[in-house]
């Protein structure tokens, strides 16, 4: 596989009410690189996400995801293209009555056979596996709990197992840590850091929080009314950029902004305080 | 100081309005008089005929003979009602929109999968709409008079109210996880079973239990295609104006009810 994960031309994206959400997107993205998508609300990042995470066909543009193009090819090689991609919500998508063991495992289901997924619910069949990533959560010993006696938090961590459990060769997360307390939200968008790090794929994440964004992604690129605003490696966004992007938005999230872009001077005054963490 | 004003209230009040006077003519037509069951007159055969029923038969000939029946009765509802579900699930996986892959990708369905819907939609309606009765009558032209002729009536009604509610819980239920599911590249059977079925699972039992519930008692009318079991035995029993043998068939039938209802909430809770 070449060293390019993805690589959009132009893509322009309009959603089923007409709005047109992303307008001429150019962004490419290679292995082992962690990207920063922000942005104030509205401005096109989860579409971006869902056009990246091929939940979302784009109405034109040229859009190349693992070395496919997954809007030409049959549906046998789109499933295997999906089932590269791990996504990390912003909420749980875990039913309620599943069993922590079975939630986890399901990260898998797009690489095994439908037999072997039916079969895992009578007797799973990776518990080693499922128990691996939980530990890394601190969460192994509710393997075999239900996922409604878990707390938000630890659900969230149920979400972030499965992800890391499929093994994708495209990370992608929609506002993974905006439900999440400070301390989770560290956690897990290290976590996803270092998965993409070790096992050289690419990460993207739309994030709120632009000190995060700052600390552990190689590259930010600003989305604001469907364009790129700007794709920056990390050293080189400022005060300037991230004023612009939250131009004419709310004076809080501009304010916060500002405040990180200073912040950066004094790296404990973010750890300290995650500012925009909502 | 005004008190705010609903803005819902005139629509509600218009449509509870609406329900009334469209129920009036449905009364009129039925011939709706309660009184008349106070009415002296009627109360008096009606008495006989009840009366008739006391005390339930107890000899121990028709009691051997009603437990057959039961057993008959129990055993072709089980069968039809597992033919329905062999029926309805298939079709309502074909409804089920959550499930469609092309879908996914905010695109709109394919024309034949439409069309398939369309289709497997008109095909449970024939299955429900058609009574069991009348389905007994056909299969009965085919496999004769027998327990045959019922069970697959049974079956074939039921698949079309199985199918049709089994898609309409599955639609209901939170569709983010089978989406997140499907999305990253998992099958439909598997996505259903990870995705669906652990926040409908509650539902679909109990109403696949209330379905066989239905099923004992529709085996009154499968009585009448010489289907044998409870109702061919209620059949001769009112025929002869036995009404002791009714009483007794009667209990029978409460008492089957009322295990349907225990097996529900046991598994309701099992799985709760």
């Amino acid at each position: 596989m070449s060293g390019v994960a993805v690589r959009l031309q132009g893509v322009s994206a309009v959603h089923a009410n007409g709005f047109a959400a992303l307008k001429g997107i150019d962004l490419s993205v290679r292995r082992g690189e962690r990207v920063a998508v922000i942005g104030p609300s509205g401005a096109g990042k989860t579409t971006l996400l869902r056009v990246l995470g091929l939940s979302l066909a784009p109405a034109s543009g040229h859009c190349e995801v693992l070395g496919q193009q997954p809007w030409q090819v049959g549906a046998r090689a789109l499933r295997r293209l999906r089932s590269g991609i791990g996504h990390l919500h912003q909420a749980p998508p875990i039913p309620p009555r599943q069993r922590v063991v079975h939630a986890v495992l399901a990260g898998r289901l797009g690489q095994w056979s439908p037999w072997r997924g039916l079969a895992s619910l009578l007797l799973p069949v990776d518990t080693a596996g499922a128990a691996r990533e939980l530990a890394r959560l601190e969460l192994e010993d509710r393997l075999f709990e239900r996922c409604d006696r878990l707390s938000g938090g630890q659900l969230q961590r149920v979400a972030l197992a499965r992800v890391l459990y499929q093994r994708p060769e495209l990370l992608l997360a929609d506002e993974p840590v905006s439900a999440m307390d400070p301390a989770l939200a560290e956690l897990t968008v290290s976590l996803l850091a270092d998965e993409a790090r070790a096992r050289d794929i690419a990460l993207v994440a739309s994030l709120h929080a632009v000190d995060l964004a700052l600390r552990h992604f190689d590259r930010v690129v600003g989305v604001r009314d469907g364009g790129l605003a700007f794709d920056l490696p990390v050293a080189e966004v400022g005060s300037v950029e991230l004023d612009a992007l939250y131009a004419a938005t709310s004076g809080r999230q501009r304010e916060a902004a500002r405040q990180i872009a200073t912040a950066r001077a004094t790296p404990s005054a973010w750890t300290a305080q995650p500012l925009a963490c909502r | 100081m005004s008190h705010p004003r609903d803005p819902a209230a005139r629509s509600r009040l218009g449509w509870t309005l609406a329900a009334l006077v469209l129920l009036w003519p449905a009364l009129v037509m039925t011939d709706f008089r309660p009184l008349l069951l106070l009415d002296p007159r009627n109360l008096e055969p009606m008495g006989h005929f009840l009366g008739a029923f006391w005390p339930p038969a107890s000899s121990p000939d028709f009691l051997s003979l009603l437990a057959t029946a039961t057993l008959e009765t129990l055993a072709m509802a089980t069968a039809g009602i597992a033919l329905a579900w062999l029926l309805a699930v298939p079709m309502a996986l074909v409804l089920t929109r959550a499930l469609s892959i092309g879908r996914l990708a905010g695109r709109r369905s394919a024309w034949w999968a439409a069309a398939l819907r369309g289709v497997v939609r008109g095909v449970l309606l024939v299955l429900r709409g058609v009574p069991e009765l009348v389905w007994a009558l056909v299969f009965v032209r085919v496999f004769g008079l027998g327990p045959a002729a019922g069970v697959l009536a049974l079956g074939v009604t039921y698949g079309g109210m199985l199918g049709k509610v089994y898609s309409e819980i599955l639609e209901s239920a939170d569709q983010r996880p089978v989406r997140a599911l499907l999305e990253a590249g998992s099958g439909r059977l598997p996505a259903l079973a990870y995705g669906l079925v652990p926040s409908c699972a509650q539902e679909l039992v109990s109403y696949t239990v209330y379905r066989w519930e239905c099923a004992i008692r529709a085996s009154v009318v499968m009585g009448f295609v010489g289907a044998g079991g409870l109702g061919q035995l209620m059949d001769q029993s009112m025929k002869m104006l036995n009404g002791s043998e009714a009483a007794t068939i009667l209990a029978t039938f409460l008492l089957l009810v009322l295990g349907a209802d225990q097996l529900s909430a046991r598994l309701r809770s099992a799985l709760s």
